[in-house]
This record gives C-alpha cells, structure tokens and sequence, in this order.
C-alpha cells in the first residue's frame, strides 16, 4: 500500500487555541479514509491545510512523495478535487460553467471539455438538460452533484469532501451516499472525507480516522474502533451515535 | 463728476473710438488674431451686464468671445485673470486697492496701473459711474426708528443685519465698517445677496449691504444710509485684462471708458432684472449710444441643449473617472489592514467637505484654477465614496465558502478576481456607481459658481435675479436629468449584473 498524502508533525494554533496538535497521518491510495469527531476536533483543519486554505505552523505535508509548499500549491491544487457543505459553486455561473471553470482556464479544447463534462454528468447522474442552469435554480442534491463534477473535471489524484453530503435532507443523502459510493468505486478514486456522522462513515470508510480535541484518537476500521477502543472516548463516541447498523 | 462727464460724452466716445480702433486695427499684430479672448464676470446683476457689453464690444473684432458669467466672487475671477484663464473683467477701483492690492490708501489711477502692470494686467479708465457700498433698510422701518445715516445704528443695538458673505469678509468692509461707527449689533449673519432683499422684506433682517447702482434699491422702496464718516472709499468700474490681450481689443475696451453714468447704469440694472435677460440690458446700452439694437440673444431651446450638453459633460466625465479610479481603490480597500482603512477614510473626509468649498479649495491650484477641469475634479471627488464604500462592501460580503472554493480550484488571484469576486459582486458596485452619478448631475450645478457651465447657469442667475422661473429653467432639467440616470443605470443592471445573481 502506498500513501497518496502523508503529514508529518503537523500543527496548527489560532491565536490561543489549539487547532492540531502535531500530528501524523497517511491517506492510502485508491481507498476511502474518513475523519470523524465532534465540531471543533479539528477534522476539517487537516483537509483544509491540505488544500492550503490554512498554512501549517510546523511539520511538512507531502503529496505523492513532492512536499506541499507555496510555489507548487497552485499545480497541485489542479490534482486535487474539493467539495464543502453548501457545494461552493459559484451563483452568477451556470451549472456548466462552473464545472468547466478549471479546465477553461487552463485552456482544455473546447470538444475535449464537453466529452468529459457528458462523461462526468452520467457518472454523477445529473441530467444534461439541467447544465445550463443556475446553481439557485437547481435543489440541493442537484448542487452537489455538479459541485462533484466540478471537482472530478481534471481527473484529480485526490477528493476531499467536507461534511459535502451534511446540509441534504435523509432521502437525497442515501441516494447519493449511494452514487458516491459507486463512482469511487469505479474511478478506484483517493478519498478524504470528512463527517461528523458516523453511520455515513462506516458506509464510506475503507479507514477510520477518529479525531478529538486536535488529535488523531484512533484509527482503523469500525471494528477495531468498537472492539478495542483505544480509551474511554471512543466508546463514548461509538455509543452515543444510536441505531448503527451492526456490521 | 458724473454731471461733468454727461457734457463731453459723445465726443470721448468718438476719440477714443478714432484713437485707439482705428491705428489698433492697421497694426493688429498677426499672433493674437483670430485667438478666441474669455471674458469673465463676478456673481452680480451689475458684473454680468458689464461682461455682456464686453462681449458685445467685443464681438466687433474677429476671433471668437467666450463669456463665463457668475464665476463667483473677487479672489476667483481675480485669480483667473492672473492666470490667464480669463484675459477681462469688470471690477471697482476700490475692490482693486483694496482686496487684490492690499494698499487701501491708494486712490490714483495711475499708481494703481503701475502696480497692476506687475501682474500683467491693464486697466481702463473709469466706466462712469461709482458703484459704493451701502448699507440700506426698508423706508418704513428707516422712517419710524428716526435712522438716516450709519451713525444712527448705533442707538438701536438690536437691529438684524444680513450681509453678504464678500462684504463680512472683505477688508474694506463689515470689520472695518463696524469699528469705525463703533456699531454695536450682534446679530449679523451672512446671507446670499439676492436672497437679502427678500430677507429685508419679510422682516427676518432689517440691514442689509447693497451697490449704489443697484436697481432693487429704488424697486423695493429702500433707504440708504448716509455714510456720514465717508467711510467706504470710491467704487469706479473699469474694465481689468490682460496686458498680452492683442491692441485692437484693448482698444475696443476702451471705447467703453466713460460711458455709463450712475443713472444709466441703475437702469440698465433695473432692465436686466425685470427682463431676467442680461443681454437684453446690455442691448440697452448700446441703444442708448446709437448702436445697432440687435439682440445677442439665444433661443431657450438653443440654451437648454447648451447646459445639458455640458451638464452631461461634467457629470460623465467625472463619474468615467471615479469608476476608473473608485473600483481599483475598492479592491484594495476591500482587503482592510491600514491602507484599506485609509482609503475609505479618504473618500469618506472628501465628501463631507461641502462642495462649494472643494471648489474653491481647488482653484488655486496651479493645474485648476476657473476652468471644467476644475468642476471635473470636485465631482470626481464626490462621486468616489459610493464606488469605493460599494465595491469594498461587495466583495466582502462574499460569502468565506465560495472565496475558499474559489482558492481551492487553483484559479491565480487575477481570475479570482476578475471572474468570480467581481461580477459576484456586480451589484453592490453598480448600486454605488448609481449613487455617484445621481450625485454629480445634482452637484455639476455648483459647477456654475466657477464658470463651468452647465444647468446650474439659469440657477444661478435667477437666485440672482430673485427669479423663480429661470431657477426652475435649470432646476426642473437638473431633475428630470437625475431621475433619467437612475432609470438608465437600473437598465444597465439587468445587462450587467449576471442572470445567475437575479433570480
């Protein structure tokens, strides 16, 4: 197994508390590893000093062996997918706008883009009809959909997704946990999704990461997590989410 | 001295007609020909019928004239001729030695020519007439409080006085006037000369300072009072230009030298008044000397294209560059830190200078001085808080989230920029652009004050005028301007803001 993103004594403080304690962490090829934990563990602190929204304050972060510094972010960035919550899609651009926005800028051929702009629509199942439509005029299941096609448009090594499926009402949530579990699958696509639910984190992970208070607590799989809980939070943690189905 | 040159009028008029037009048209120098000469007038009834038969006179020798009326008060149009802006005026021996000169002894003619000559500027002899200060009140109310001359003020220390704002500042005037009949009044406020007369008759003061050729002096039923001490100094119209200006036209000038006595020059006023037609009463004059009896004067829909046009001028102009300059500053400002702070400071300082000072901060300067430029400048400072304040909160407002999608896509900060934050933030920038330009077509009025032009030209002669109906020539326009922009840029907001954000 080889690691896709390795952190090495990573740490982050804003002003006096602590975001990451430093920390180590490998996220695998082709394999989905998901971070989880209360609000405020630092989950999506890890996923956004990857992506470099946030600059680490020590150790270093490598992406397939190349360490993560300011002069090469912006390359990388292109080998990397990311979707939020809300989707982030950009609301004066149409739903093909915004998925082709990267692949325009760095000046893909115009029938290069629509091939792979249908190829992306029937993977993530969004109805061409609906491309020239505007992110408001689109429900929320549809938004995340092009929001993924947006960020598998240049084929990236990596997808962060945080908390990407969080703002979806229970039905569109299981459709698309479904679609997404799908297109992983089939793209054989690297993986770091970060939840705070962990019923959507034992569907998805191949890994488990669970994080508290800046810290990485335990990781694993479901199993290991129940069966030998590393301390006391973590059974804590496994208990208080009810109605788990058994694996 | 009036009644001395009555006799010997029509004889001057004809030597100095032969003597300085006729040898100045032989040897007009081949340079100054054909170049157009500027004529300015100070923001009075009796200054613009000067500057029109200054024109008029003008006129008779080629090249274009170019008339800007009401430019404001001494220290502008002064400042004006100095640099050339304007190469005539009219002004008063008086205002001469003591406002531009500072000599307040100095009463020859020819030293004040000599000390003029150092500024390269010339002087005519005398018009005719003495236009003197005067403190002036309603007769009734003269009649029953037993006042006659300045001195008497002194008894009634509650009386209201309302003087203008050039007469409360000036050397020769209030300070000067009020420690030399020891006036006891406290109650002295400045007010709009025009605006006086109607103050004076509806009591809310009860002296106020006038010109003794002003025609409201006879048609209000006023009474001057006697300058018992011969306080105020003599105020002989002449005509002040630029030693450069070519023979011929000095010449022209000349032949103006002498006359207009007191009584024509009252009436002449009084004319300009009723008629609400400057060149009407400068037509007068040149009917009252056996000229031609042709009126210069332009149809009303002719001028109304002429002030709008150059409304539009102004307003666009400054506003073209207060976007140019406001976006840039809004984008730096929307960044905060101290340079952010400070350029909202900036602008925000800027527009709570009152426009009317911005101007006259501004003519000084040595690019600005009476010119478009300078009004382009001022409505360009006005018009720069709405951009800036609107663009900086716009692209603030962007919510964290998409700016963060944005950074985390790999678009470089110029696409950022460029293709995401701004049209994002289109319509708060729009909004602020709209702002601007309804504020600069109701501030180019002001424009006038400095000779620039504009709709704010028939507001200004008919506040002078006390006349409703040219105030409404250019006060009815100025609106229906205002409200056509706002449609417009509400138009323009449905082609430039994207569809996406209008849903």
């Amino acid at each position: 197994m080889s690691a896709l993103v390795r952190l090495v004594n990573v740490s982050k403080r804003y002003a006096d508390a602590v975001a990451l304690q430093p920390t180590n962490l490998s996220v695998e090829c082709s394999k989905t590893t998901v971070l989880i934990g209360p609000s405020g563990c630092g989950k999506s602190t890890l996923l956004r000093l990857i992506i470099r929204l946030i600059e680490p304050d020590s150790g270093s972060i490598e992406f397939n062996g190349e360490v993560i510094k300011p002069d090469n972010i912006d390359v990388l960035r292109h080998r990397i997918g990311y979707v939020i919550q809300e989707g982030g899609l950009f609301p004066h651009l149409t739903a093909r706008a915004n998925v082709v926005l990267m692949a325009r800028h760095i000046g893909k051929s115009q029938e290069e883009m629509q091939s792979r702009l249908l190829e992306m629509c029937a993977l993530t199942r969004f109805s061409e009809n609906l491309l020239s439509r505007y992110p408001l005029e689109l429900s929320g299941g549809q938004r995340q959909r092009v929001s993924l096609m947006r960020a598998l448009m240049l084929a990236p090594e990596l997808l962060l997704l945080d908390e990407s499926l969080g703002a979806l009402d229970p039905l569109v949530r299981a459709s698309l946990q479904k679609d997404l579990k799908e297109i992983f699958a089939h793209l054989g696509q690297t993986v770091l999704f970060v939840t705070h639910d962990l019923a959507e984190a034992i569907y998805f992970g191949d890994e488990i990461v669970l994080m508290n208070e800046g810290r990485i607590v335990q990781k694993g799989s479901v199993t290991d997590l129940r069966e030998r809980p590393a301390d006391a939070f973590v059974s804590e943690f496994i208990h208080a989410q009810r109605g788990i189905p058994i694996l | 001295m009036k009644r001395i040159w009555k006799t010997g009028k029509q004889e001057r008029l004809f030597r100095s007609l032969f003597f300085s037009c006729v040898p100045a048209f032989l040897i007009t120098s081949s340079s100054a020909f054909g170049q157009p000469v500027v004529i300015g007038s100070k923001k009075f009834t009796e200054s613009y019928v000067l500057g029109e038969i200054a024109q008029r006179t003008l006129q008779e020798a080629s090249g274009e004239v170019e008339f800007r009326p009401g430019m404001g008060g001494t220290i502008i149009v002064w400042q004006a001729l100095k640099t050339g802006e304007i190469q005539v005026y009219p002004e008063y021996t008086g205002t001469i030695s003591e406002e531009i000169l500072k000599e307040p002894g100095m009463h020859s003619l020819d030293s004040i020519r000599e000390r003029l000559r150092a500024f390269g500027v010339g002087m005519t002899n005398p018009l005719g007439f003495n236009n003197t200060w005067a403190l002036v009140m309603r007769r009734s109310k003269a009649e029953r409080l037993g006042i006659r001359s300045l001195s008497d003020l002194k008894k009634h220390a509650d009386l209201k006085l309302g003087l203008t704002h050039e007469f409360l500042d000036r050397q020769d005037g209030w300070p000067r006037l009020r420690e030399r009949y020891a006036l006891p009044q406290q109650d002295v406020r400045g007010i709009d000369h025009a605006l006086g007369y109607a103050a004076l008759a509806t009591g809310e003061i009860d002296v106020k300072d006038a010109y003794s050729t002003d025609a409201k002096i006879a048609e209000n039923d006023l009474f001057v009072l006697a300058d018992d001490l011969n306080f105020f100094s003599r105020y002989d119209a002449v005509f002040l230009y630029r030693l450069s200006l070519d023979d011929r036209r000095t010449g022209l000038l000349k032949t103006l030298e002498g006359t207009i006595n007191e009584t024509l020059m009252t009436r002449l006023n009084a004319v300009a008044e009723r008629t609400k037609d400057y060149a009407k009463a400068a037509a007068q004059y040149f009917e009252s000397h056996g000229k031609s009896n042709m009126i210069y004067s332009e149809s009303f829909s002719h001028k109304l294209t002429r002030w709008t046009l150059r409304h539009l001028e102004l307003a666009g102009f400054s506003l073209l560059l207060s976007v140019a300059f406001g976006v840039p500053l809004g984008i730096v400002a929307s960044r905060g830190g101290p340079i952010g702070q400070g350029i909202l400071g900036f602008a925000s300082i800027v527009q709570t200078i009152p426009s009317l000072a911005l101007l006259a901060l501004l003519v000084p300067l040595p690019f600005f001085g009476i010119s478009v430029r300078t009004a382009i400048a001022a409505l360009f400072l006005y018009g720069l808080l709405p951009i800036v304040r609107n663009t900086a909160s716009g692209l603030q407002d962007i919510p964290r989230s998409l700016r963060e999608s944005a950074i985390a896509l790999g678009l470089s900060p110029i696409v950022r920029l460029w293709a995401i934050y701004l049209p994002m933030a289109s319509r708060s920038i729009l909004s602020g652009i709209k702002t601007s330009a309804v504020i600069n077509v109701g501030t180019a009025t002001l424009a006038a004050l400095i000779g620039a032009g504009g709709l704010g030209e028939p507001i200004l002669s008919g506040l002078n005028l006390n006349d409703h109906i040219t105030i409404l020539e250019g006060a009815i326009p100025a609106a229906l301007l205002a409200l056509l922009v706002q449609w417009f840029f509400d138009l323009l907001d449905r082609v430039l803001i994207p569809k996406g954000l209008r849903l």
